[in-house]
């Protein structure tokens, strides 16, 4: 599904990401895990295509194309899907349209009939049911005046509609409350399935006592500097980030980089 | 990659003015300059009665001692107006019956710039006086309106067939010497629509007229009337495209509203002239004086408008509400892409007890545009009771743009209440990013984002129209994220 290589980006002057490598097959659910400042959401932001992160080594292959000669809405049409950290507001268009028309392109983009306005309307009443949502808040702008649970079920409801193979989701459960937390877990849960593939990142490990990962990384500095199963998760949350920053800095004097 | 979004935006915004060219048409034009002998020429060429070629004089007499307005915030060359031709014409060999008589290249015209004149524009529902240039050339629908009892035709014919409401009304709203520009359409206008709504009639379909400038150098000077006697119902639209020319063309139209007593008039522009290139040489310049008066109590005006062409505008539809309860509404989206700059607002003159007046002005400036909002809200010792909201949104889409507001609120009355809200904001990358993520094109998505800015406008156009203006706004700007 996703192979990361050596993968270098940086924001501005700064450079972020220092050389990642992952691979993540289809169906599986992996984890990043990484205290602030770390990188995690410039890799969600640099698979999605986000134009002020400038890639400056390394390569993407997602479904065995260069996901990085593609521009954003290509990688969205071919399956890839971002739920982002900070939802924008869109005033004056309702999600209902910017979800219709986003599903349109996609499906036109796979050579399938567009949905019409009432097909549409039944399928996304089908999805509301899985993040517990109102049905006022389809007619309602883009995140205008969204509380901050309300926002990151949007983003779960984007996700079902838009039925992606590869979801990234960029902190969904950060300023969630225990209940938010559940109804976010239950709704990703329920998109779990052989075909599609999940990159889930955290800051904390809370989120992840409820979607399960198959593999948890660690990310500081820039860099993977630990994979492991999902005890990995329980132990950074017993022994704190603190303990990955020494480990790094002691592997980083020993060793240098590969690249 | 950090560039690609840019370049599509450059790429929209830089797309040619699809309405260019010029259709090749005999015209009778006078000679170049203004003076009397113009102005009864021009009278003379309309077979109009005494009191018309009275008026205009008066109006050119007025004008020789006026200064054209500098107060705007738009700069352009001095304007030569003894080099404009005042009066052109296509040549037509009698008096037009059906649209069987109409010029072929005409006809031609007008279906390049899909305006449905002939059949299609039956099953539209929309009757079109057509002014081509400055005559109007086919009006349809007419008996239908006649069994109403309503009035629409071309002004030249109002004055022949109804001097009467002419004489009434003509300079009522809009006097000839009301400000520079309005005083020198009232000498020379060539034609334009008159509308007149009997007693108690709601007007059953949309009014409409689709202006066109077409010959080389031809200044319009269109003059608009309308009229809804008591408790009538009338929607007039007014859409525009011009052909791509090199030199300016001046425009300094008059619409004058009057809304008796329970009488609602609501008036929508999608305006489209030649902007001008990308380098900001030549396109219209539209200077236009546009007022309707609330006489009646309980009248009500509308104003809709989207500009999203000319090379400049100068244009504040306004409403003096002089009946106790009346009501003025003001919707405007005005554009300044590329070179464009932009003056409109409006003014809302409280007169009545509990007059009310909503504006909603929503500008977008890109490229090197200047966009500037200026309103006026007036509350008059005697409007006890009286309101307005304004709400003055600017959108900015590049960082060589700039957005203006000019708001004056001037209030003699203590028991009046006032509301100005107002908010800038850019174009976000954010928000771009966000919308391809979700697998819409970059010009499909800023499409989507500035409707969206424009929303409160475009639920107050008639349907149809609402459509077409979105679709130019799509045109004018798409993706000027800079």
């Amino acid at each position: 599904m996703l192979q990361i290589r050596n993968l270098h980006a940086r924001a501005g002057d700064k450079e972020i990401l220092r050389g990642i490598d992952l691979d993540l097959k289809a169906g599986e659910v992996h984890a990043i895990m990484g205290p602030n400042g770390s990188g995690k959401s410039t890799l969600a932001n640099v698979l999605a295509g986000r134009e002020s992160v400038e890639v400056t080594k390394g390569q993407v292959l997602y479904l065995g194309r260069d996901l990085l000669a593609m521009p954003p809405e290509e990688r969205a049409w071919e399956g890839l899907f971002l739920a982002f950290q900070y939802p924008v507001e869109i005033p004056g268009v309702s999600t209902l349209y910017l979800l219709k028309a986003g599903l349109n392109a996609i499906r036109k983009h796979r050579g399938l009939p567009e949905v019409d306005a009432i097909e549409f309307l039944a399928l996304i009443k089908e999805k509301m049911k899985l993040v517990d949502i109102d049905q006022s808040f389809l007619s309602r702008a883009v995140n205008e005046g969204f509380s901050g649970g309300e926002k990151k079920r949007n983003e779960v409801l984007q996700m079902a509609v838009l039925d992606p193979k590869l979801a990234i989701l960029d902190e969904t459960d950060s300023g969630l409350d225990i209940d938010a937390l559940r109804v976010v877990a239950n709704g990703v849960n329920g998109l779990r399935s052989k075909e599609r593939s999940m990159l889930v990142i955290t800051h904390y490990q809370r989120l992840l006592n409820y979607v399960v990962p198959d593999r948890v990384h660690v990310l500081y500095n820039g860099r993977i500097v630990r994979s492991g199963d999902k005890d990995l998760a329980l132990a950074l949350e017993k022994k704190g980030y603190a303990w990955i920053e020494q480990e790094a800095r002691g592997m980083a004097a020993g060793a240098p980089p590969s690249a | 990659m950090a560039s690609s979004s840019t370049k599509t935006i450059q790429d929209l915004t830089q797309r040619d003015y699809k309405y260019g060219f010029v259709t090749d048409i005999e015209a009778e034009t006078v000679p170049r300059g203004l003076n009397e002998d113009i102005i009864r020429a021009i009278s003379e060429k309309k077979g109009e009665p005494e009191f018309m070629l009275e008026w205009r004089l008066k109006a050119y007499r007025n004008w020789l001692t006026m200064k054209e307005p500098t107060w705007a915030n738009v700069h352009y060359p001095p304007i030569d107006y003894q080099n404009i031709i005042y009066y052109s014409a296509p040549k037509v060999k009698k008096q037009v019956g059906s649209l069987d008589e109409v010029d072929p290249e005409l006809l031609k015209t007008y279906e390049k710039l899909g305006i449905p004149l002939g059949e299609q524009q039956r099953l539209a529902g929309v009757a079109v006086d057509a002014v081509f240039d400055s005559v109007s050339v086919a009006t349809t629908f007419k008996e239908k309106l006649k069994e109403l009892g309503i009035i629409f035709c071309s002004f030249s014919e109002a004055v022949l067939e109804h001097p009467d409401l002419v004489r009434q009304y003509l300079g009522s709203v809009v006097p000839y010497n009301d400000n520079f520009f309005a005083a020198l359409n009232s000498a020379v206008f060539s034609d334009g629509s008159f509308a007149y709504i009997p007693k108690g009639v709601r007007c059953p379909m949309e009014l409409s007229t689709y202006f066109r400038i077409n010959a080389a150098d031809t200044g319009q000077f269109e003059r608009t009337l309308i009229v809804a006697d008591e408790g009538a119902y009338v929607s007039y639209l007014e859409g525009c495209t011009a052909p791509m020319r090199d030199t300016n063309q001046l425009h300094a139209a008059v619409v004058e509203l009057v809304a008796l007593k329970n009488a609602t008039v609501k008036y929508s522009t999608v305006q489209n002239w030649y902007p001008g290139d990308k380098q900001g040489k030549g396109g219209i310049f539209n200077f236009v004086t546009k007022r309707g008066k609330c006489l009646g109590e309980n009248s009500k005006i509308t104003w809709t408008q989207v500009e999203t062409g000319s090379a400049i505008t100068w244009k504040y539809p306004s409403c003096i509400l002089q009946g106790d309860n009346s009501i003025g509404e003001f919707y405007s989206v005005a554009v300044a892409n590329n070179y464009q700059q932009a003056d409109t607002g409006t003014k809302m003159i409280h007169i009545g007890r509990n007059t009310r007046s909503t504006i909603i002005s929503k500008g977008i400036s890109a490229g090197h545009g200047q966009n500037t909002y200026r309103g006026m809200v007036k509350i008059l010792k005697g409007a006890r009771g009286a309101r307005n909201y304004s709400q003055c949104d600017s959108l900015l889409m590049s960082s060589t743009c700039g957005a203006h507001t000019f708001p004056y609120i001037e209030v003699k009355n203590s028991t009046a209440r006032l509301e100005h809200e107002a908010s800038t904001s850019k174009i976000g990358e954010d928000q771009l990013f966000y919308c391809r993520q979700r697998g819409i094109k970059p010009e499909d998505a800023v499409n989507m984002i500035v409707s969206g800015f424009c929303k409160e406008v475009f639920r107050e156009l008639p349907m149809e129209f609402a459509v077409e203006a979105q679709k130019l706004l799509g045109v004018s700007l798409e993706g000027s994220v800079g």
